[in-house]
């Protein structure tokens, strides 16, 4: 089995923080942690390459990196590519967990990484990816590396892959339907008893979690500001140019609304599949505000309404979905001068 | 900020600038107003979702 295998300056052993600009560079065979990779994998399987980048190189340059990365994965003729792990280092995990998704995506070669729970690039790649749970403490890369290559040797035979407190992957949020022995009455009863006596027992239905998201700066003043509107209650001009589906969206559109001082439903229609959408039909300002929002503006209390609005559809879709989505608003938002936005939700 | 009447999930998501709306199917109106008395509610909300924009004296939100 031949690996690529990635790693930062610093486990890459090029240096610590000072050296964390550093571009990628190419090295032949393991290096660090990849020599543990090799022993644990023993005869048959070897690093071929080991590709080391700064850590702040490889998020400021992610799309050059991926590219230069696909190309040494490729030329490489890798069967598996290990990045990692990361443990709690940040843009470490964003890089590996992005690198990991192109190598999986792009080559079809199956990837894993490894990083502590809370690493940011966990929650951005964990529903497509293999993350063992690395923990925080780097003395445990033994036992970390020993549980990657175990995963990696299953994923490379394309042999089925257990749940993820068996094999100690961060979970995924996916549903896998399977055998078991007791109803879900039985297994509810079981649980509240297990409750009120205090016992350990697991949740069948884990609540997502979220990052916080810190508050930003509100604004100095309002009277200056540039505002937009955006809704996740799919309002799109009538005949749905961009096709946003009705639910799990993935695609989002921005409307001319320069020249209107008010929605008229006979120009919008509602592709949105969760909510009862004929009061919305009969005056889309009920879900973008444009009206209210004119008249603020013509009176001096708003300095400007961005000239689209964006619309998207907020039902049943998958949390890796919205994000991109969000993203891709977001960057807008800051291209555009924005200062502030009003999202609408139903 | 949020304009949203489904305020588990903008709480759940950690939104940290909310305004109650007025329902699910007409978020910044009331289907069940005469059209003066929902556009004079409209622009209450809208005020209220500027307010909630605004920079707090002295603090850093």
């Amino acid at each position: 089995m031949r690996i690529v295998h990635y790693l930062n300056q610093f486990f890459g052993g090029i240096g610590g923080e000072e050296q964390a600009g550093s571009p990628l560079q190419e090295v032949e065979g393991a290096v660090g942690p990849g020599r543990l990779l090799e022993q644990t994998f023993g005869e048959g399987a070897a690093v071929v390459k080991t590709l080391v980048c700064g850590d702040n190189h490889a998020v400021e340059h992610q799309e050059e990196l991926t590219a230069a990365v696909l190309e040494h994965v490729r030329g490489a003729e890798a069967d598996l590519f290990v990045a990692g792990p990361c443990f709690d280092a940040g843009r470490y995990g964003m890089a590996a967990g992005a690198l990991c998704s192109a190598v999986q995506t792009e080559l079809g070669i199956p990837a894993v990484t490894a990083m502590h729970e809370e690493n940011p690039g966990v929650d951005l790649h964990r529903e497509g990816l293999y993350i063992v749970n690395s923990g925080k403490n780097a003395a445990r890369m033994k036992e970390v590396v020993g549980r990657m290559a175990g995963l990696a040797r299953k994923l490379a035979a394309g042999e089925a892959v257990g749940l993820p407190e068996e094999e100690g992957y961060l979970t995924r949020g996916l549903i896998r339907d399977r055998f078991v022995g007791k109803s879900s009455a039985e297994r509810l009863v079981d649980m509240v008893l297990a409750k009120v006596q205090e016992q350990p027992f697991d949740t069948e239905m884990p609540v997502t979690s979220f990052q916080p998201v810190a508050k930003p700066r509100g604004v100095d003043d309002i009277s200056k500001a540039k505002v937009m509107l955006i809704t996740d209650g799919g309002l799109v001009p009538k005949g749905n140019p961009d096709n946003i589906e009705g639910m799990a969206a993935t695609r989002w559109g921005a409307y001319d609304i320069s020249g209107d001082d008010d929605l008229a439903g006979e120009d919008y229609e509602i592709s949105h599949g969760g909510y009862d959408p004929r009061f919305v039909q009969a005056d889309p300002d009920r879900l973008v505000p444009l009206d209210a929002l004119r008249q603020l503006e013509k009176e001096g209390a708003v300095g400007e309404i961005h000239g689209e609005f964006l619309s998207t559809s907020g039902l049943s879709n998958p949390l890796s979905n919205t994000r991109r989505l969000g993203r891709e608003m977001a960057e807008k938002v800051k291209r555009e001068g924005v200062d502030a936005v009003i999202l609408t939700s139903t | 900020m949020q304009l949203t009447s489904a305020l588990p999930i903008a709480k759940m998501v950690g939104s940290n600038r909310v305004v109650l709306g007025t329902g699910i199917v007409h978020v910044a109106g009331d289907a069940n107003l005469p059209p003066d008395e929902e556009k004079a509610l409209r622009r209450k909300l809208v005020e209220e979702a500027l307010d909630s924009l605004r920079a707090e004296e002295g603090g850093a939100g």
